[in-house]
């Protein structure tokens, strides 16, 4: 067989997270006007500013297009005929505790290694589990609860909490932000809640892991995360969907507020279906995440870890409001078979001596398609901001790509703004010295690609860190070129 | 232990080696001379099967079996070694990591189990300690940033550490100065023993006055043109080459 061969099979390595649960859901028929929002916002018995809001969403969102700017391909959307809310059928109005769960989904959650009980072994992870567009569980509730911490489903939220859903819901990405995040605002079915209260230390990562199950269904969920001043937080996302052959639509939204003092820390791995060799099928990963360093002195750090999707674009971003606050943002992302990747981050320096750190690591692979696309903006007000941008490209194989745009826009003279960027090869120098240490080919390469994303995978937390090597393992073996 | 026999090699549509004979008993150390371009480093990389290094004819027995048959990583696990001449640089791999999964591929390849992570580090210890290694040199990647002199040291605490069968060393002595020369020799002389040979590629005789060769080669123009006692490799930096290319011609 010749190296090449060799190389495209190691690489042909197959999803592992494509089976399908089988249970009764309960779905909104296909289709969207006033009436499904509506719809959507009944049957979660939202109080009367959200339903506003959503209509309001919903009436900007029928006035925008598309947008088409990113370098990726997309097949076009029929937004008609998805299905904008899908719930696992259940015999109350939701489940109170685990144990009126669905033994199935339980099973489901169990299958992708998401143990949602509390005795499983990621002990000292709350989980909130979105499964389709409905939150199931949230996990560990009761320690959270003595520390202050709020952590629920979005719809429990709307519930319990609605002044500070008012007070906070769109302050950072506004309804008409953009095209994806407009559409969120109208039809969004469920996601995660989380408060962390003055000066407290929450007690344990946070966890949500995101399913979509049901085929044909778009599935728009939203994380509101607030850090109240001197707060700390460390929030993990993860997601993964079965093999379908149709592409599917996520477009999801996630809000950080850190107030003066606050962090919070905010890391994903995310593994969505990423459709087969030949491109067919695949989550359309269409996200918008920013968080605001409102208060002084606050910090946000972004880590994400993308292996999956057939399409990804996001840019997790951070607007440094508050005075000496700080952004970072680190990611890796993989584009392999036929998977087409549009990331990177947008840092906002508003506040005096802001700083921003951002390290990308792109892996291109196959004929994917890896573009990073980063925005270093330095508004007047912003005196002494400073940033560091690192970013850099590693290509295994001939028919890939790797493409970087940076954007910086600098308004005051006093800021610093540094940036780095390298493009390469796993090379054969480095692959032979290996081989020559007797290491197997397919180990090599990935101690070679865990080497160049090194720096971001330090970012997350110890359990998760060793997730996303494996990840990367999986998903990528032996490409070399 | 090692029996090649009118080996040639070709890289890209040149032929480098053409007709090689070389024959290395257990327990002996060979010292390959040469002027430059002469094939040196083309037999080492050829010996380890570099890719890009074709074998056109000839035939090389390690421990009575085909060795070219082999891939890279299987000669590297049956205990042939090759040390360097410019070792590259893996950035984000630990130094201690790499090691680790080399030496589990070859106890693998022996049948053994993974090595215990105590005793692993007792022993990477112990070989630094020789080589006069600072412990930071574990944590560091690949390589990465050390100096010629770290690396070419680094090439010998790997071999150390996996003891190979048969060690390669191309031009292990370039570019060290008199300590860390002889820093370097001291840890190859450790691995000399009755099991082991080791094959040494070199431009200079000052490496042979710290690591004595049982024998000495002349390899120029792809050939072995003579082969002689370590007092060769005296007359050879007297005389230079050209006294034997213009014999061989």
């Amino acid at each position: 067989m010749s190296e090449n061969a060799q190389l495209q099979e190691l690489v042909g390595r197959g999803y592992q997270h494509g089976f399908v649960t089988d249970i009764e859901s309960e779905s909104l028929p296909p289709g969207l006007d006033e009436d499904t929002v509506r719809k959507i916002s009944a049957i979660k018995r939202e109080p009367q500013f959200l339903t506003e809001w959503r209509l309001k969403a919903f009436r900007h969102w029928l006035t925008m297009s598309e947008p088409h700017w990113a370098q990726v391909k997309v097949q076009p959307i029929d937004y008609q005929a998805l299905s904008y809310y899908s719930a696992p059928k259940a015999k109350t109005d939701g489940p109170k505790s685990l144990d009126e769960v669905d033994p199935k989904l339980l099973a489901t959650y169990e299958k992708l290694g998401v143990p949602l009980h509390e005795r499983a072994r990621l002990a000292g992870v709350a989980v909130d589990a979105v499964f389709d567009s409905v939150s199931v569980a949230t996990t560990f509730k009761d320690r959270l609860e003595k520390a202050g911490v709020i952590f629920c489903s979005f719809s429990e939220a709307t519930q319990k909490h609605p002044a500070l859903i008012e007070q906070y819901l769109g302050s950072v990405v506004p309804h008409t932000d953009n095209y994806y995040a407009c559409l969120n605002s109208a039809v969004f079915s469920d996601g995660s809640f989380v408060y962390i209260p003055k000066g407290v230390r929450c007690p344990m990562e946070l966890s949500t892991y995101f399913r979509i199950n049901a085929a044909k269904t778009g599935q728009f969920e939203r994380t509101l995360i607030i850090a109240d001043e001197g707060s700390h937080v460390s929030y993990l996302e993860g997601c993964t969907a079965p093999m379908r052959d149709e592409n599917q639509l996520h477009a999801a939204v996630v809000e950080l507020i850190a107030l003066d003092h606050a962090e919070i820390k905010y890391s994903t791995v995310q593994n969505w279906y990423p459709g087969d060799e030949n491109g067919v099928g695949g989550i359309y990963n269409f996200v918008t995440k920013r968080g605001e360093c409102r208060g002084r002195h606050s910090k946000i750090s972004w880590t994400q870890v993308e292996t999956g999707s057939a399409i990804t674009w996001k840019y997790p971003s951070c607007v440094l409001r508050g005075d000496n606050s700080v952004g970072e943002f680190y990611s890796v992302a993989l584009a392999n078979h036929r998977q087409q990747a549009d990331t990177g981050t947008k840092m906002i320096h508003i506040g005096a001596n802001t700083r921003s750190t951002i390290v990308s690591k792109g892996i291109s692979a196959g004929r994917g398609q890896n573009a990073y696309r980063g925005l270093v903006k330095v508004l007047p007000s912003a005196h002494g901001a400073r940033n560091f941008t690192q970013c850099d490209s590693l290509l295994m194989g001939g028919e890939c790509g790797a493409h970087t745009f940076p954007y910086v826009e600098v308004k005051n003279p006093t800021a610093t703004i540094e940036h780095e960027a390298s493009t390469s090869r796993i090379s054969e120098d480095q692959l032979f010295y290996c081989l020559q240490r007797g290491i197997a080919e397919e180990d090599a390469v990935n101690m070679i690609v865990n080497g160049f994303c090194k720096s971001v995978f330090k970012e997350l937390p110890m359990e998760f860190a060793v997730e996303a090597q494996n990840l990367l393992a999986v998903s990528l073996e032996g490409a070399v070129g | 232990m090692l029996e090649i026999k009118d080996l040639r090699t070709k890289v890209g549509d040149r032929e480098v080696l053409r007709g090689l004979n070389l024959a290395v008993r257990p327990g002996e150390v060979h010292a390959i001379m040469g002027p430059n371009g002469s094939g040196k480093s083309t037999l080492a990389y050829t010996l380890a099967g570099r890719p890009g290094y074709e074998v056109s004819g000839g035939s090389v027995a390690y421990r009575g079996k085909d060795l070219l048959g082999l891939a890279p990583e299987e000669r590297a696990q049956a205990g042939v070694f090759l040390g360097f001449q410019y070792p590259v640089e893996i950035p984000g791999v630990n130094n201690v990591y790499l090691l680790k999964a080399a030496l589990n591929a070859a106890r693998k390849h022996r049948g053994l189990p993974e090595v215990d992570a105590f005793e692993f580090l007792t022993l990477v210890r112990d070989k630094m300690k020789l080589m006069q290694m600072d412990e930071s040199f574990l944590s560091r990647g690949v390589n990465e940033g050390f100096s010629g002199g770290e690396k070419k040291r680094n090439e010998i605490l790997q071999m150390l550490v996996l003891e190979p069968t048969l060690a390669l060393l191309d031009e292990t002595d370039s570019g060290l100065d008199i300590d860390a020369l002889k820093i370097v020799a001291h840890g190859v002389n450790t691995l000399r023993s009755a099991e082991r040979a080791i094959v040494l590629v070199t431009h200079y005789q000052r490496l042979l006055d710290y690591i004595k060769p049982d024998h000495v080669h002349v390899l120029a123009r792809g050939q072995i043109i003579k082969s002689g006692a370590p007092e060769l490799a005296l007359e050879l930096e007297e005389r230079g080459y050209d006294w034997l290319l213009g014999e061989a011609a």
